[in-house]
């Protein structure tokens, strides 16, 4: 017997989006494998990584926050995919637009006008932007791989962010910890809830979904970069500019990714340190595939990959496991989900291998 | 013309079936082949052939029948067992590989030793007793698709087959061409050689073939002596109904210019391609000006430039209705009144995962689609109904993708998408290659229609027939070059397929290694 | 410049460039085939925690090597599976093999963390090593070194001179056409595939146990992604990897050389460590902008499926 699969003659709608439930599942049955492989019970492990942390008020505002970056870099992202501008910079991105906001909250550190937190986040966003914009430069006036140029770019970024919080930006009463001043309250998102630390910019993070739909599903413009990520060559047929389409994916993933970066030092954080994001950029690469490059599928998608950052820290605290397990079980899903999508346009088919 | 007899055949099928998930390619096909035996396999685009090819040459396998050769029962697991059984095959697109030398490519298909030279010494060898000559050392990017085609024949011929298979093997050469491989196929059936000759030229057939059997929905028709046949009989069998006529319609008065090309030149961007040299020409309203031309010989960049897909550096180079439009890009173009057909239909002239309605978007979103930057779904699902009820394009409506339409089907729609935005110059490239002979005469009787009422025309393609049938004028692109323009009507076929390997009148002295065809 | 400092700037560079010019052949052969792998940055990562792992538990760097080699095999195999087998989109797959294996390393590595494994004597060549400046630097260097010189030509003559290499090119350029006459493609992109993980878990082994020797999270440090810039950089030759690798080698070694020097340079150390990336990014835009060199050189297939009608 060998494994074959042939073609659909449409693409089953029902596989689409039955896939990522498929891949869901496939990950947690290698997780409660891992666990027992590990050594722990795997219910008990299941329990913890899973159940725990969302048993309360507190742990749900913690999964709402958690997942607020990830949607938005995601939403942001999906553009960019969608057309097959492969911007995994976002990371990169996301640590300059907190930057650029964090550097508007230090520079007028006693202001107390409404202003100033809508500029934060627009600094954020051009900050990010900025970032995004190099790979786009680069891509449509010297043809540079934007994967590549991208990646560097957080690399770089990252370095950025050391020197200036070791260096430029460091507090000066902050015992030399690498870290900048706490910003003023004015310059820190409001709470949603009170005793949680859930805030603002996760309704930010539902107007980027909306946006995201509108302009994926209605403009003419998303309708381009659909073009020109299916077939580049009927895009250029239809007289689509493929440059626009470039600098466009790449700048909406940049600017979701700065505000993601600015909510995250002008929420939770509090200020700039080493230490902004736990990957966020990289995670919400698989949201963005797992929400099948889909606002609503997003919403669900960043839910689920917050919840692993959330299970990774009670499995370090309650299991003694590395809190990388989280990047392992993301990893193993994005996997799963390429791996499910083959029934999207092909049927398998047990057929005998040919003598 | 002699049928060599009696021995047992070199190749028999037997209800051989082949199903995909869309289609019945194969339905209980039988045919056999006699050692000497020219055989042609005859039928519609769609018929079955290239894939019962594909079945015999170890390509594909079949779901049912058998296949004997010479007179054992073999199951056929690879191309690689068929060559080792005495199979070669020649296939219409070529199995080159560009960025190799000939010699590489033809090591590639054989087995044994790896030495080049010597590999080398036995094609000029064979390429000479056969008069098909090829240089082994060459890039095969650096050849014309004539001589490419002799380096797939002479790779068959060194691994000493005792069937060739050759699919649709004259649409890639001048009828000149066509005589010469004639003769080369006549010596190799002398030997005693078998030969499946797959076409859908009925006079070609005739003038070469001893016995014919036609294919038509994946079934065998029927068989017959094509010396006995006359051309409307044996088509007759083919499309199972009288070969449909277009009419041309008289010579209408020809208006003002409405496509300029002015000594528009152009450096290939794809390393392989034909840089175009200083093109002149003039499309008037109420004409169908044909471009006629063995492949590869600069067709493709002649579309890119004329439809704004690579824009020019000259504004002059292309002029729209009077105005220079070199250096816009293919929407800008469009906005002044011109619309095109590509010749891929998947990919370029459609979206093959999109639906119909979308497809709609792609080109016709000029004409009340749009609101202040979001889609009007309805007007576009309106416009593509109209589509596909006017130019008869057989699908699951407008929402179905253009990935699930027929070739036919989808340039159908394609063609009447274009028609449909009332074009002042129409351009197009290839338009009934792939389609279906009704859907093909459909196709051309709308073009000659709109040319009736105004629309300047123009057609480039490699179908020599289809433009006597259609063009008021025809013209040459021979290595990147426009022969002399001439009226259809007093000019012929002979005239032109000399023309195609680039000897026009005037035409310059060409170097020693200029092949074109 | 006195004997030592240009001797131990030579050596260090070579060092440096050695794991780039292993997993970069590797990616090569991958990408020649047709196949674009995005996930050296994995494979490397897991090989390096793999051969770390094995070589302190045994004490044998080479059985920790073969360690490091196998397992990248192993994350290629399930890329190739994911990409070859199951069609699923080359790019994605590469992207979610790096992130897996990043995370996979970080979550076995965190045992071996305070760990060190003892440094390996060189493999001095006698005579070379004599001849001053350039003989302690290149011929008393650890024995992947050497390996890493033999494999830049042992794959320039596979794949310029051998039949396997010619039909490897062929696979890459037009599968429809070698499926056509015969060639089986999905287990020659399958073999190649597997051939650059291997390369990429020596690659990333050499990092861990021959390179600092010890184990620390995220290690590699965007290697692997600068292996794929190579290759572009190389245009897909394998001499040209070298010539590259040794000048990110160069990049990468600066920052210990501008702070071991005692130069009091006021740059801040995070902009010499920012170099090699910068380098990259510079290095992909020199070599992306001619169109025509790119065309010419890429394997034509490069990054799609192939479904052979059965």
């Amino acid at each position: 017997m060998w494994l074959k699969f042939e073609a659909r003659t449409e693409p089953s709608l029902l596989m689409r989006y039955l896939s990522p439930v498929l891949a869901v599942f496939l990950m947690l049955i290698c997780g409660l494998v891992l666990f027992s492989v590990l050594g722990k019970n795997p219910m008990e492990g299941f329990k913890v990584f899973f159940l725990n942390p969302v048993k309360d008020t507190y742990g749900m505002a913690e999964l709402l926050l958690k997942a607020t970056p990830l949607m938005l870099c995601a939403v942001g992202l999906s553009v960019g995919f969608r057309a097959n501008i492969w911007n995994i910079g976002a990371e990169g991105q996301l640590l300059i637009g907190a930057l650029a906001g964090g550097w508007v909250a230090l520079h007028f550190e006693h202001s107390t006008s409404p202003l100033l937190l809508p500029a934060m986040i627009l600094a954020g966003a051009l900050g990010g932007m900025l970032w995004a914009a190099i790979p786009a430069f680069l891509r449509t006036r010297f043809n540079a791989n934007e994967i590549l140029t991208s990646l560097m770019l957080v690399y770089i970024a990252q370095l950025v962010v050391s020197w200036l919080v070791h260096g430029p930006w460091k507090d000066p009463d902050g015992f030399n910890f690498p870290q900048t001043k706490q910003f003023q309250v004015h310059a820190m998102l409001p709470l949603l809830k009170a005793g949680t630390r859930l805030n603002a910019a996760f309704l930010v993070g539902i107007g980027g979904l909306v946006v995201g739909w509108v302009f994926m599903n209605r403009s003419f413009l998303g309708y381009q970069m659909k073009v020109a990520g299916q077939a580049e060559n009927a895009s250029r047929y239809a007289g689509f500019s493929a440059k626009r389409t470039v600098w466009f994916g790449m700048l909406a993933g940049g600017c979701m990714a700065g505000i993601a970066g600015l909510a995250e030092v002008a929420g939770p954080i509090g200020q700039l340190t080493e230490h902004i994001s736990p990957g966020y950029g990289f995670a919400a690469m698989i949201v963005a595939f797992l929400g099948r490059l889909n606002p609503i599928g997003i919403f669900f998608s960043s839910l689920l990959m917050a919840l692993l950052y959330l299970g990774g820290e009670q499995a370090q605290q309650y299991l003694n496991l590395p809190s990388s397990i989280s990047n392992v079980f993301q990893g193993m899903l994005l996997f799963f989900l390429l791996g499910s999508d083959v029934f999207v346009y092909f049927r398998p088919r047990f057929a005998r291998r040919n003598k | 013309m002699q049928t060599p007899s009696t021995e047992t055949p070199r190749l028999a099928v037997k209800g051989i079936r082949k199903a995909y998930p869309a289609v019945v390619a194969n339905d209980a096909v039988s045919l056999s082949v006699m050692p000497g035996e020219i055989h042609a396999v005859l039928g519609e685009n769609g018929a079955g052939k290239s894939t019962l090819m594909k079945l015999i040459y170890g390509v594909t396998h079949p779901d049912a029948g058998e296949i004997r050769w010479e007179g054992k029962l073999v199951t056929i697991k690879n191309p690689a067992q068929a060559r080792e059984m005495g199979i070669g095959m020649v296939f219409q697109h070529f199995s080159l590989f560009e960025t190799l030398t000939v010699v590489q490519n033809v090591a590639l298909a054989l087995p044994g030793k790896f030495d080049l030279v010597a590999l080398a010494k036995r094609i000029e060898e064979v390429s000479e007793r056969y008069g098909l000559p090829v240089d082994p050392r060459r890039l095969v990017h650096a050849l014309s698709v004539g001589e490419r085609q002799r380096v797939e024949i002479v790779r068959c011929l060194l691994s000493d087959p005792r069937l060739l298979i050759l699919d649709e093997p004259t649409s890639v050469l001048t009828p000149q061409a066509v005589r010469k491989l004639f003769e080369t196929l006549r010596k190799l059936a002398a030997e005693g050689r078998s030969i499946l000759y797959i076409s859908h030229k009925l006079d070609e057939i005739q003038e070469l073939c001893h016995t014919a059997t036609v294919l038509r929905g994946g079934k065998v028709i029927g068989t017959c002596k094509p010396a006995e046949e006359t051309p409307a009989t044996m088509a007759r069998m083919m499309i199972g109904e009288d070969l449909p006529v277009c009419q041309h319609g008289d010579d209408s008065t020809h208006g003002e210019v409405r496509l300029k090309l002015e000594g528009l030149s152009r450096v290939a961007e794809d390393p392989f391609g034909t840089d175009l040299k200083d093109i002149n020409l003039e499309v008037r309203s109420g004409e169908i000006v044909g471009i006629a031309g063995v492949s590869g010989n600069g067709q493709q960049e002649l579309l890119l430039a004329i439809s704004g897909e690579e824009p020019g550096a000259s504004k002059r180079g292309v002029q729209i209705c009077g105005v220079p439009a070199g250096r816009m890009h293919s929407g800008r173009r469009r906005g002044l009144g011109m619309c095109f057909v590509p010749e891929d239909r998947l990919g370029r002239g459609a979206v093959p995962r999109l639906t119909l309605t979308e497809n709609t978007l792609l080109t016709a979103h000029r004409h009340g689609m749009l609101n202040h930057g979001l889609i009007r779904f309805k007007t576009a699902r309106r416009f593509a109904e109209a589509c596909i009820t006017r130019f008869d394009v057989k699908c699951g409506g407008s929402e179905s993708e253009a990935k699930s339409l027929s070739g036919g089907n989808l340039q159908k729609f394609i063609v009447g998408r274009e028609i449909m935005q009332n074009p002042k110059v129409l351009v197009l490239a290839q338009p009934t290659w792939g389609v279906d002979v009704g859907a093909a005469s459909f196709i051309r009787r709308t073009l000659v229609e709109l040319r009736n009422q105004g629309t300047a025309i123009l057609v480039i393609s490699e179908e020599l027939e289809e433009l006597f049938e259609i063009a008021d004028r025809i013209v040459v692109i021979a290595k990147g070059k426009l022969s002399p323009i001439k009226a259809t009507s007093q000019t012929g076929v002979e005239e032109i397929g000399i023309w195609m390997s680039g000897l026009w009148p005037g035409a310059e002295a060409r170097k020693k290694d200029s092949h074109v065809a | 410049m006195d004997q030592s400092l240009f001797t131990s700037i030579l050596f260090a560079t070579v060092v440096a460039g050695t794991p780039l010019i292993i997993t970069a052949l590797g990616e090569l052969v991958t990408e020649k085939s047709g196949v674009l792998n995005l996930g050296p940055e994995g494979m490397m990562s897991v090989g390096a925690v793999a051969a770390f792992a094995v070589t302190h538990h045994t004490g044998n760097p080479w059985l920790g090597i073969l360690a490091g080699m196998v397992a990248g095999m192993l994350m290629s195999l399930l890329f190739a599976f994911m990409a070859l087998t199951l069609m699923a989109n080359q790019v994605a797959s590469g992207l979610a093999l790096s992130i897996f294996g990043v995370g996979l390393s970080a979550f076995i590595g965190k045992s071996y963390e305070s760990v060190a494994l003892p440094s390996i004597v060189p493999m001095r060549i006698p005579l070379l090593a004599d001849i001053p400046y350039i003989g302690p630097a290149l011929f008393q260097q650890q024995a992947l070194v050497y390996f890493s010189w033999i494999l830049i030509g042992l794959v320039a003559w596979f794949l310029y001179k051998s039949k396997v290499g010619l039909i490897l090119r062929a696979v890459g350029e037009s599968p429809v056409s070698a499926h056509e006459i015969g060639h089986p493609v999905i287990l020659i992109r399958y073999l190649a595939t597997l051939f650059g993980g291997a390369m990429a878990g020596v690659g990333g082994a050499f990092l861990s146990v021959f390179y600092t020797p010890m184990w620390v999270e995220g290690m590699v440090a965007g290697r692997g992604w600068i292996s794929l810039a190579l290759v572009v950089f190389a245009t897909w030759r394998p001499m040209r990897v070298m010539i590259g690798a040794y000048l990110f080698g160069g990049a990468m070694i600066t920052q210990m050389f501008v702070q071991g020097s005692g130069l009091k340079l006021s740059i801040p150390a995070q902009f010499l460590s920012s170099l090699p990336y910068v380098a990259t990014i510079v290095v992909l835009v020199l070599i992306s902008r001619n169109l025509k060199t790119i065309r010419l050189n890429s394997p034509a297939s490069l990054g799609q499926p192939f479904l052979p009608d059965a």
